[in-house]
């Protein structure tokens, strides 16, 4: 019984090439105040251009149905929950928009002179305070732009400080449970990857640690609580075992919001951390980004940090450039402002109690969920989960059909599908993290949707299996998409069209 | 699908055909089905030198790679390029029609230490 | 607190749905040792006429009501008011990355049409979803070349954007990827081909330039190509200011080219968010890092868009991927789509040649450093005075004006980079050129 949907009657759409058509105008430039300049004389011929071949002419009409049709189409918070695990779904709140469009704010520019930046100085200086405090770190740089670029600054800043200690090591732990960003930013930071196995709990195992650092292990990059929410309990004695070999303890943030106001892991043994603002600060995901991935670091690693460093000096900030052990830059100017706001926007709101009681909420919405689910989908580890919560098809296969069908069948059911087959470590995994902005009903809706599904799989496997059936579009050929890539619109090509 | 007897293969499912002195080598049925529907094949450039066990190239399908680790080492002489249009063949005829590489052997001996079709498909029985 | 949608009782019913008496129990498997010792010192939660009374105060405190001639990889261009309707929206702006492809059309059609519409721009045969930004996409794009080529070696020009510069030497440090820069000509501002020539050799896997390079200027993209590829090296264009698009020949003859899109409607906001590009030609499709969207067909012969190519992907390759990068730069991205849309093929065009008029405009009235052909940036000299003092006199008139050079170019010391956009005006064009002329010298 699906009781949280109708089908309903959505627009079609072209593409903007497809409606397209020469003369047709969306714009209006005001008159030139000054005179007009020959492009072929000022630019020389051959470098001008005849025109952008196929570039699409549309009026303004258009433009808004076009986007507005297609905006129609998708999924987002404001329609629902997504109980994507890590990925901390949560409302966007809109006061964080009005701020951050603030003509003085936005229009901004970066090598604007200090006198005339003090605010946006304040900004992230604020920030950067603010998230120290939370994470018991003592600096915190703004500049990286999202999560992975975070894990390659603090990787970069480990290497820095074991370069000045004598040796920067050659390699790096990583559990196997950890997200992919992992291993690839390891990667690029010039260190090979050892694969670290999960205890039969889902945590690090301390004594496979103990056997494996040496001389030669850089760090452990470690999530907390781990990928399948569940706290690392011996995380103070990991962190021993690393410093006992000067090696370094990296904490991945992406599940910082089970954490805010309860733990902080600057106090329990982590030495660098990055943040993600699009998860835990309410930033929005917009389709996929922008993001922010600040890096907080305990006192030591500070003089690292990517530069410039903000100071306060005779009572106003400034940009520290002096800093000769810096990393460098990680991206130009000095991060994505944009979202600092946001995220400061949604710290203000909050304050330290509201914080704590976010947490909460949203620990204790996944373990009602678990509750609920725990009779009829397998959970692999039996360990008290935080914020999320993981479960594995395992009985479910058994019938024939796995984690990626269940997963379709809830898009008819009105949700927004849960992370399928991640973490690894767990067969057939469905990984469920409602955040604390989700409300009763809507979590009853959803663990009544799963268990509709649980059932329907018993009795109409098939259902299941070729699910979705109430969308716009069927399940998509991604195979064929891989297979022969089409990535751009090409004039003249006969494609098959939307349904008319 | 059953295993042709005149194959050797490995535990990490490659298989390999020896004529004279050249190699030719693919994936398994068994892999090609783990795998789904293949999307992808990366093969090396004609000359390279292949070592048993290493990996000489990797076959995708949408959601996963996997490396495909050589049953024989030697220099790469032919490489199957119909795969490239058509990767969806290692889909239907992974011991025949969709070979990937083929090698001129340098120590062919060691095929002696390769399973019989027998005993990979006891294997493979064995895993499933 | 207003976005916790939940009553106490309904909390209560929830814990004792878990079996639990209060909330506090959900920590008790935690380590005493680990738990928080005092409350966050944070200030209590604010309402949200504060929040934005502190925001506003903090905008007060910045350039308002500032005429500005600052560019250099940042520019002040209009904002279609059309832009922020479309992100506005819900749909857009909180929805996830589209990997369930069936219930993200939306986004998944959108970056299909900003792909297109970044080829269409700059001649290439395929573009990604964006990267971050355009400085970070200069080390992406360089670390493709490196995999394309099997070489370590990247030429960059001095006249790459110098904090793009910096960006790609951090991430070069520990790839083994050694970095050389080559010159620029010292009167007309454009690279040194004769200098390329001479330090490229059989081991550089890139060649990188900016058109219009740091300085406004215009490149000769085709020479640059022909001594790139002679020696088997890509060439690498970059760009920062994309409306040069709308009017220069399109780079056709880099192998990759990585640029900053921040002038396509995306606020200025003090350095970010923006969204970078890579694009690239057929051959190199599997090397590029970043979301890639497909066309495919449904189960009944629909059209329909999914993200394609993941398996160059981090979640999936994970230490051999492409790149780390898991973010693209969605909603900026779309912002770019939506300006792309409204300005369309004539409108970009116009829009260039406006930026041309206004900038050639100010330059006449000023001593140009260099005589290479440029676009809507120049570099001035100043005669008499110091950049930094006419800038003082400029902003007394609240006119910011432009970038002084000594901080990277020691031996433009008495230079500074001007811009002028369409939202230039006469009026402060002739302010820079009053504060410029000497007999301003006793003010």
């Amino acid at each position: 019984m699906i009781n949280k949907v109708r089908p309903h009657i959505t627009q079609n759409e072209d593409l903007l090439f497809e409606r397209s058509s020469p003369g047709k105008k969306g714009y209006q430039l005001p008159s030139l105040d000054v005179p007009p300049v020959d492009a072929a004389t000022a630019l020389g011929a051959a470098n001008v251009r005849s025109e952008i071949e196929d570039f699409p002419e549309v009026s303004e009409v258009e433009i808004i149905r076009h986007f507005t049709r297609l905006s129609t189409w998708n999924y987002a918070i404001d329609l629902g929950l997504y109980p994507l695990g890590s990925c901390t779904m949560k409302y966007n709140p809109r006061v964080n928009e009005l701020v951050a469009r603030l003509d003085g704010l936005a229009w901004a520019h970066p090598y604007q002179p200090e006198a005339l930046a003090q605010g946006t100085m304040e900004v992230m200086a604020r920030l950067e305070a603010a998230l120290a405090e939370i994470t018991g770190m003592d600096a915190v740089t703004l500049q990286p732009a999202a999560g992975a670029h975070g894990e390659l600054t603090g990787i970069l800043l480990i290497r820095a400080l074991l370069e000045k200690r004598g040796n920067p090591r050659k390699k790096v732990l990583i559990p196997d449970s950890a997200h992919g960003t992992n291993p690839a930013t390891a990667a690029i930071a010039g260190y090979t990857i050892e694969n670290i196995r999960s205890n039969d709990r889902g945590m690090v195992d301390l004594a496979a640690l103990e056997r494996v650092v040496d001389k030669d292990v850089a760090a452990l990059m470690v999530t907390n609580p781990n990928t399948l929410g569940v706290f690392e309990a011996n995380i103070k004695s990991i962190s021993e075992i690393l410093h006992k070999k000067g090696a370094l303890l990296y904490m991945d943030g992406a599940n910082m919001n089970a954490l805010v106001g309860i733990a902080r892991p600057g106090d329990f043994g982590v030495d660098v951390m990055h943040l993600n603002l699009h998860k835990t600060f309410s930033t929005p995901h917009g389709g996929g980004g922008p993001g922010g991935g600040p890096v907080a670091v305990k006192k030591v690693f500070e003089p690292f940090l990517p530069l410039p460093r903000l100071k306060r000096q005779r009572n106003k900030w400034t940009f520290d450039y002096k800093r000769p052990r810096s990393i460098g830059r990680v991206r130009a100017f000095y991060g994505n402002f944009g979202v600092t706001v946001r995220a400061l926007a949604y710290i203000l709101a909050h304050g330290g109690n509201g914080l704590r009681n976010a947490t909460v909420d949203a620990v204790l919405n996944a373990n009602y969920l678990r509750k609920k689910l725990e009779p009829y989908y397998d959970l692999p580890y039996n360990a008290p989960n935080m914020h999320e919560v993981v479960f594995s098809d395992d009985r479910q296969a058994k019938l024939g059909v796995r984690t990626g069908d269940i997963a379709k069948r809830l898009i008819d059911y009105g949700f927004h599908p849960y992370t399928v087959s991640f973490p690894l470590i767990v067969h057939g995994a469905l990984m469920i993290e409602p955040t604390e902005t989700e409300g009763k009903r809507e979590l009853d809706l959803f663990a009544e949707a799963m268990i509709s599904i649980a059932k329907e799989i018993e009795t109409d496997p098939e259902t299941v299996r070729t699910a979705p059936h109430n969308t716009r579009t069927s399940r998509v050929d991604e195979v064929t998409a891989a297979r022969r890539p089409i990535v751009r619109w090409k004039p003249g090509e006969a494609g098959s069209k939307a349904a008319d | 699908m059953s295993y042709p007897g005149d194959l050797r293969y490995t535990k990490e499912h490659e298989w390999v055909r020896v004529e004279g002195g050249v190699g030719t080598i693919g994936i398994t049925d068994h892999a090609q089905k783990e795998l789904g529907d293949i999307v992808y094949v990366d093969l090396p450039k004609v000359g390279a030198h292949i070592e048993q066990g290493k990996s000489l190239g990797s076959v995708e399908s949408v959601k996963a790679v996997s490396d495909i680790y050589s049953p024989v080492s030697g220099e790469v002489t032919e490489v199957n390029e119909n795969l490239a249009q058509a990767p969806e063949k290692l889909n239907q005829d992974p011991h025949g029609a969709a070979w990937l590489v083929k090698l001129r052997m340098s120590a062919p001996d060691e095929v002696k230490g390769l399973l019989s079709a027998a005993d990979y498909q006891a294997y493979v029985g064995a895993e499933s | 607190m207003r976005y916790l949608p939940k009553s106490d009782s309904e909390r209560r019913a929830m814990l004792a749905a878990c079996g639990l008496q209060s909330a506090e129990e959900l920590f008790a498997h935690l380590p005493d040792d680990v738990r928080i010792q005092q409350p966050l010192a944070l200030a209590p939660g604010i309402s949200e006429y504060e929040i934005v009374d502190y925001f506003r105060a903090r905008a007060s405190e910045c350039a308002n009501g500032y005429a500005s001639f600052l560019g250099a990889g940042v520019y002040a261009h209009y904002r279609p008011v059309m832009v922020d309707t479309v992100v506005s929206r819900g749909e857009f702006l909180t929805s996830y990355t589209p990997y369930q492809a069936e219930i993200s059309q939306g986004t998944l059609t959108t970056i299909f049409e900003f792909q297109t519409m970044i080829c269409q721009l700059t001649g290439m045969d395929v573009a990604n979803a964006s990267m971050y930004d355009g400085s970070t996409s200069v080390p992406e794009a360089a670390l493709m070349a490196v995999r394309v080529t099997g070489r370590n070696r990247v030429l960059v020009a001095r006249t790459v954007h110098p904090e793009y510069r910096e960006v790609l030497r951090t991430y070069a440090r520990y790839d083994h990827m050694p970095i050389e820069e080559f010159a620029y000509v010292a009167d007309s501002g454009v690279i040194d081909l004769e200098e390329l020539e001479r330090k490229i050799d059989d081991q550089t896997a890139a060649v990188i330039i900016q058109s219009p390079n740091f300085f406004g200027i215009v490149e000769n993209v085709k020479a640059a190509a022909e001594i790139a590829h002679r020696r088997g090296a890509l060439l690498v264009v970059v760009f920062t200011e994309a409306i040069s698009l709308g009017i220069l020949q399109p780079p056709a003859a880099a192998d990759i080219v990585a640029g900053e899109l921040q002038s396509f409607a995306i606020s200025p906001s003090y350095g970010g968010p923006y969204a970078g590009i890579i694009a690239t030609k057929e051959k190199f499709i599997r090397q590029m890092p970043g979301r890639l969207v497909g066309e495919t067909l449904d189960s009944r012969g629909n059209r329909a868009f999914c993200l394609t190519l993941a398996t160059r992907e981090q979640h999936i390759r994970r230490e051999k991927a492409t790149s780390n990068i898991c973010t693209n730069q969605a909603l900026i991205a779309l912002m770019a789509t939506v300006f792309m849309s409204v300005y369309g093929k004539q409108g970009l065009r116009e829009l260039a040649e406006q930026n041309l008029a206004k900038a050639h405009y100010l330059s006449s009235k000023l001593q140009s450093r260099f005589t290479g052909a440029f676009f809507n940036e120049f570099v001035g000299t100043a005669n008499g005075r110091s950049p930094d003092d006419i800038n003082q006199a400029l902003l007394r008139k609240k006119v910011i004006g432009g970038l002084p050079l000594a901080r990277w170019y020691p031996e433009l010391e008495n230079c500074m980079l001007l811009c002028a956009t369409e939202i230039s005006r006469r009026e402060h064009m002739d302010e820079v050129a009053q504060a410029f002329s000497p007999a301003q010298q006793t003010a």
